[in-house]
């Protein structure tokens, strides 16, 4: 059974890349084409996968960052993920993962309560980010932060690392679960 | 000219928008070219109006005339009625009889006006062997309601008729019965399919919804035209799962076809099932009438949605078969009972 593993291949020179896992396409597609017009110091590298496991017998460059989307109009969407979360390695959660949950917008479509991903979140100790894709604006700020993460990941940025992030991300998070 | 008569044409000329005026009055052809010319169509509606039922007066139109003006507003307007689909069948043995215009028309009629009395009757003959039949209601003591009529078209080459669905749900069992015998054959039944969009009834009905066109774009390779790339896409950008997207585009394919799918706007499936539960004693499972449950898919154009469920990454491919069977079983209306 393939695994992601953080750890396994060595790093390209100045090179960071995202994978972005999600059934829909179309989104994933245009949050690739948002990023890629970014600056950024780093050669930037985007794949696209619907789902895990990746095909094995392609070469590929190391992951430094994997953003599961979310949609919240979609059960078929969350399911997906949480298949797709058994195929990555533990040590990726430190800090090398992030959700990304789209949709909450448009509230009449939502069919995911925002409480299951949060809990998602938080068992997977990883960061839970909300945008809507389909908004040109959302969508390039969104853009942005993903870049600047995925240069920590990829460790171009000196003195902060993947776990660094992630404490601090943790740190600044609203009151805990068990009080919702 | 009757005052009923008078008004009942100015409410249906009001109905027709200004560009499609001149079209629609020359198809119905009953005011001639020279009355036609004297109309000034560029004035307000109102006036055009005004000036076209005077002309109506001098040549004297009757309630069959006004009811073929209707025909046509019709035709051009399918779109707002809904469409059901009746088919006839013969009885076992019978031959299949040489179809007779007039024959039928007359026996229609006369079906109608034994058993009502008061109804208006109108047939307006177009290509395909079809015939439009518009029938306006009355009963043995009232008039027509012009208001309120039933539209037919009835393909005589075919079993198949397919009717507006109709507010006075009384006369449709007389309607069935008169179609029946006056096309003779034996037993009528309304098919569970239902649209406002005639043309793909049609389609369905007759199975003529499955004609690829010849396009200039064959020859790009099914990748590059499924996945709808860029030739100058980002080389920065892979898809990990291009094996799975080539299989559900092919599924999709395979399931749909290359060519543009009818339109309808519903599907409704009703359940009738017993609750089945893996844990035992549960109190849905002890009930011994089954659950009753309604789902209906709404959509302007329900089977490209459809189609695009998969390759949008909405759905799993292959789609259910309850969904994917619509037109080769020409239903939209589903009853699920346990087998």
């Amino acid at each position: 059974m393939s695994v992601l593993r953080p750890l396994d291949k060595l790093p390209g020179l100045n090179t960071a890349t995202i994978l972005l896992v999600g059934t829909e396409d179309a989104l994933l597609q245009q949050l690739a084409d948002s990023m890629l017009k970014e600056d950024c110091a780093s050669e930037l590298k985007v794949h696209l996968a619907k789902s895990l496991p990746l095909p094995s017998s392609v070469n590929r460059p190391r992951i430094d960052l994997i953003v599961f989307v979310v949609n919240l109009h979609s059960k078929y969407s969350l399911q997906n993920t949480e298949e797709s979360l058994r195929h990555v390695d533990a040590s990726f959660f430190l800090g090398k993962v992030c959700f990304l949950a789209t949709g909450a917008g448009r509230e009449s479509h939502c069919s995911i309560h925002r409480h299951t991903v949060v809990k998602l979140a938080h068992t997977y100790q990883s960061p839970l980010l909300y945008c809507d894709l389909e908004v040109e604006g959302f969508r390039a700020t969104m853009a942005q932060r993903l870049v600047r993460v995925l240069q920590i990941c990829a460790g171009h940025v000196p003195g902060v690392s993947a776990l660094n992030l992630l404490s601090l991300l943790r740190s600044s998070e609203g009151p805990s679960l068990e009080d919702l | 000219m009757d005052e009923t008569v008078a008004e009942f044409i100015k409410r249906t000329i009001l109905k027709i928008p200004m560009n499609e005026l001149t079209t629609i009055l020359k198809a119905w052809d009953f005011l001639s070219e020279n009355q036609l010319q004297t109309v000034n169509f560029r004035q307000r509606k109102e006036s055009v109006v005004q000036h076209l039922i005077h002309l109506c007066e001098e040549k004297r139109a009757s309630i069959s005339d006004a009811a073929l003006l209707d025909i046509i507003y019709m035709q051009f307007h399918q779109h707002q009625k809904v469409w059901e689909v009746f088919q006839m069948s013969k009885g076992p043995g019978e031959d299949v009889d040489l179809f007779d215009m007039k024959q039928f028309k007359n026996s229609f009629k006369k079906i109608l006006q034994r058993a009502l009395k008061n109804v208006t009757v109108s047939f307006r003959e177009t290509e395909e062997n079809a015939v439009w039949i518009r029938i306006a209601w009355g009963t043995q003591y009232t008039k027509p309601n012009q208001y309120k009529p039933t539209y037919v078209v009835y393909y005589s080459q075919t079993p198949y008729a397919f009717t507006s669905s109709s507010m006075l749900r009384r006369n449709t069992p007389l309607l069935g019965q008169a179609l029946t015998i006056a096309s003779k054959h034996h037993q009528i039944v309304k098919m569970d399919l239902r649209s406002r969009y005639l043309d793909s009834l049609k389609a369905i009905v007759f199975k003529q919804y499955n004609q690829t066109f010849e396009t200039h774009n064959s020859t790009t390779p099914l990748q590059e035209r499924s996945l709808g790339l860029d030739i100058n896409m980002d080389s920065r950008i892979i898809h990990e799962n291009i094996v799975e997207k080539e299989r559900v585009q092919r599924i999709t394919q395979e399931t749909f076809g290359d060519y543009p799918q009818p339109q309808l706007e519903f599907a409704q499936y009703k359940l009738e099932t017993k609750f089945k539960s893996g844990l035992n004693g549960s109190i849905l499972a002890e009930r011994e009438e089954p659950l009753r449950c309604l789902i209906k898919f709404s959509s302007p154009h329900l089977l490209e949605a459809l189609k695009s469920l998969a390759p949008a990454g909405i759905a799993d491919a292959p789609l259910s078969p309850l969904l994917t069977c619509i037109p080769n079983k020409r239903m939209n209306y589903f009853k699920i009972r346990d087998k």
